[in-house]
C-alpha cells in the first residue's frame, strides 16, 4: 500500500513539472501561470496540513498567514519601487524586491504571529479553536482593507515582479521553477517531519492529549511549534502568490480562503504528504475548466468535496491507494 | 523503614457538596504494591488524577521522592518518575504498538524536539521501547496497528507505555479493567514482578489480584481512607468487611 501511495506521489510531482514543459513547448505561457497558482496554493496547503493533518488543528485563519505573506512582498517591493522608506518605529528600510529576503521577512512575520495567536488560541480545541482562529483571520483582513496606505480595500499592486539572483522572474517557466523547487524542498522537510520524533510526539497530540501528558510531554508546546511552522509556510506561500499575481488585496486575508486551503487539504488527503498538492491540482482544474463554463463553478467543487467525504475519507489518495485515512 | 517514594499528605478535594477525596494521607513505600480498593464512587480515580495532577486538591500535597509535586502539571510529574495507567486504554489507537512505545520514550531520550532523522530508525529509542514491549509480551505485535489489539493487549500495552518511562513509581488504575480471567492472571504476573524496578499504587476491582499482590491495602470508602494493612488485616477488619467486602469474603 505505501508504494502506491508513494507512486501516486510520484505521478502528481512528475505531471506538475511535466506539464509546464510542455506549455514551454507548445508555447502557452497561460498554462504554466496555472500550474504555479496551483503549485504555490499547495505550498499554503502544505503548511496547513502540518497543523491540520498532523497536529489534528483546524485552523480556519490560515489566510491571516497567507495575507502577512503576501502583504510582506507587498509593501516591501512597494517602498523599494517607489523609493521611499518604510519607518518601523525602532529600524527603517528601503524594501527590497529581492524574492529570498522577501521570503524570509514573510516567514519570520508569519511565524511570530502565528506564536502570538497560537499561544492564545491553543487552550482551546475543537470548535472554540476555529472559532478563534477565525475571529484572527477576520481581524487581520478588515486591518487590511481599512490601511489605506497600502490601497485599503483595492489592494497594492506591485508592477515588476520580484527578482531572484541568475534568474529573470518575469518569465513564466522561471518563476514555476522557483515555486516548484520551493514546494519540492518544503514536501521535503514536511516528510522528515512527519517521521521524525516530533512529527510522533505531534500525531500524538492530535489523538490523545492525556496520553502525552502522561508520557511526560507538554502536548501545547508541541502543537505551539507545529502551529508556528506551519504559519511560516504559509507565509512562504502568500509572498509567492502575491509575486505571482504582482498584486495583493485584501482578500488574500479572506476566511473563504482560509477554508479553500482546508477544503484543498480535505480533497487530497489529510495528513498525507501530497494530499494538499492533489487538492490544488483538482482545484485550479476545476476553477480554469469549470469556471469558463460557468460562474457558479464552486457548486461542483462542492459535489467533489461531497462525494469525496462520503466515500473516501483518506481523500482521492486515500480512494486510489483503497486505504482509509485514519483520521479526521 | 526506608523513605516512602510517592505520599499524599492529606489531600481533599470536594466538587460541589459531593467529598470526592477526604482528608487522603497514603504513601508508597521502594520494593512494594500499595493496593487502593473501595467501592464505586469512592473516590479512588479522583485520588489517582491528584497524584498525577490531573485535578487540583483544594488542600494538601503530593510529595515524590520528598519533594512537592503538587504545583506541577501532569506532564512535568511524569517526567519527574509517575508512570501512570489508564483506567480505559488511552493510547495513540491510529499507530503502531512500537509507535506507542516509542512515545513513551521521548522525554527520558529528550527526543520530543528531534526533527531530524526517523523515530522509528533511532536506536536508543527503538531498543528502549522493545524492550518494554518484550516484558510485557507484546514483542511479536509491535507493527500490528493498536486498534487492531484486542483489549487485553491494549490493557498490556498500557503497561510497557508506562515501563517506557522508567519511573519512580507506578500508579495504575485499574490495569485489570474489563479483562477475563487469563487475561488478568497474566498481568497479575507481570505486575508482580514489576515492583523491584518501581513500587506500584494501586487502583483495583479484581479481589483475586489485589489479595495476590499488594504488599499493603488501603480501604477507600465516600473518599476517605478507612483502613490500611497487610492483606491479612485488611480481610479480617470488620469495618472494611461492612463498609465494601460485604458478603463477597
Amino acid at each position: 500500500m505505501r508504494v502506491t501511495e508513494r507512486y501516486i506521489n510520484g505521478v502528481v510531482l512528475t505531471g506538475l513539472l511535466v506539464l509546464p514543459i510542455w506549455a514551454l513547448a507548445m508555447d502557452e505561457p497561460f498554462t504554466i501561470t496555472l500550474a504555479t497558482r496551483a503549485v504555490v496554493l499547495a505550498l499554503a496547503a502544505v503548511g496547513l496540513n502540518l497543523a491540520l493533518g498532523l497536529g489534528g488543528m483546524v485552523s480556519l485563519g490560515h489566510a491571516a498567514f497567507f495575507g502577512l505573506g503576501g502583504y510582506t512582498m507587498g509593501i516591501l517591493a512597494y517602498h523599494a519601487q517607489t523609493y521611499s522608506t518604510l519607518n518601523l518605529g525602532l529600524f527603517s528600510t528601503d524594501g527590497t524586491t529581492s524574492m529570498p529576503l522577501i521570503w524570509l521577512s514573510a516567514m519570520v512575520i508569519s511565524a511570530l504571529v502565528a506564536f502570538f495567536i497560537g499561544m492564545l488560541s491553543l487552550r482551546t480545541t475543537g470548535v472554540y479553536f476555529i472559532m478563534i482562529t477565525l475571529a484572527f483571520g477576520q481581524m487581520f483582513f478588515y486591518f487590511a482593507i481599512s490601511w489605506a496606505q497600502y490601497g485599503g480595500e483595492d489592494g497594492l499592486s506591485i508592477y515588476v515582479r520580484n527578482g531572484f539572483p541568475g534568474l529573470n522572474t518575469l518569465v513564466p517557466i522561471q518563476f514555476f521553477g522557483i515555486c516548484f523547487t520551493l514546494l519540492c524542498i518544503v514536501l521535503f522537510l514536511f516528510a522528515r517531519l512527519q517521521a521524525s520524533p516530533f512529527g510522533l510526539a505531534l500525531n500524538a497530540t492530535r489523538q490523545t492529549r492525556s496520553r502525552v501528558q502522561a508520557v511526560g510531554l507538554n502536548p501545547t508546546r508541541i502543537r505551539l511549534l507545529a502551529f508556528v511552522l506551519s504559519g511560516a509556510i504559509t507565509g512562504l506561500a502568500g509572498a509567492l502568490f502575491a509575486d505571482l499575481n504582482r498584486f495583493v488585496s485584501p482578500t488574500m486575508f479572506s476566511w473563504q480562503l482560509s477554508g479553500e486551503l482546508i477544503v484543498l487539504i480535505v480533497i487530497g488527503g489529510v495528513g498525507r504528504l501530497m494530499g494538499p498538492v492533489i487538492g490544488a491540482c483538482v482545484f485550479v482544474a476545476l476553477e480554469h475548466f469549470l469556471g469558463a463554463l460557468t460562474d457558479y463553478w464552486h457548486v461542483y467543487l462542492g459535489v467533489v468535496l461531497l462525494c469525496i467525504v462520503l466515500f473516501g475519507r483518506g481523500g482521492l489518495i486515500g480512494l486510489l491507494t483503497g486505504k482509509e485515512g485514519a483520521h479526521v | 523503614m526506608s523513605k516512602p517514594i510517592l505520599a499524599t499528605d492529606a489531600l481533599s478535594k470536594q466538587f460541589g457538596a459531593l467529598t470526592a477525596t477526604h482528608d487522603v494521607s497514603i504513601d508508597l513505600n521502594p520494593g512494594e504494591i500499595h493496593a487502593i480498593i473501595g467501592p464505586n464512587g469512592a473516590g479512588k480515580s479522583t485520588l489517582i488524577k491528584q497524584i498525577c495532577g490531573e485535578i487540583h486538591p483544594d488542600s494538601g500535597r503530593v510529595l515524590l521522592d520528598d519533594r512537592d509535586v503538587s504545583a506541577l502539571p501532569p506532564h512535568v510529574r511524569a517526567r519527574a518518575g509517575l508512570g501512570r495507567t489508564f483506567q480505559i486504554s488511552d493510547l495513540c489507537m491510529e499507530d503502531t504498538v512500537l509507535e506507542n512505545a516509542i512515545l513513551g520514550c521521548l522525554a527520558i531520550e529528550g527526543a520530543s524536539w528531534r526533527f531530524w532523522g526517523a523515530a522509528q530508525k533511532s536506536k536508543t529509542l527503538r531498543s528502549r521501547a522493545e524492550g518494554a514491549l518484550d516484558r510485557v509480551g507484546l514483542a511479536n505485535f509491535r507493527d500490528t496497528q493498536c486498534s487492531s489489539l484486542s483489549h487485553g493487549q491494549r490493557r498490556q500495552l498500557e503497561v510497557a507505555v508506562a515501563l517506557t518511562l522508567s519511573p519512580r513509581a507506578f500508579v495504575m488504575d485499574e490495569p485489570m479493567a474489563g479483562l477475563g480471567a487469563e487475561g488478568s492472571r497474566n498481568l497479575t504476573a507481570l505486575l508482580d514482578g514489576l515492583r523491584v524496578e518501581a513500587p506500584i499504587l494501586l487502583v483495583e476491582h479484581d479481589m483475586d489480584a489485589v489479595f495476590a499482590l499488594a504488599d499493603r491495602i488501603s480501604v477507600m470508602v465516600y473518599g476517605a481512607v478507612i483502613a490500611t494493612g497487610s492483606a491479612d488485616d485488611i480481610r479480617q477488619s470488620a469495618d472494611v468487611r461492612e463498609a465494601y467486602l460485604g458478603e463477597e469474603v
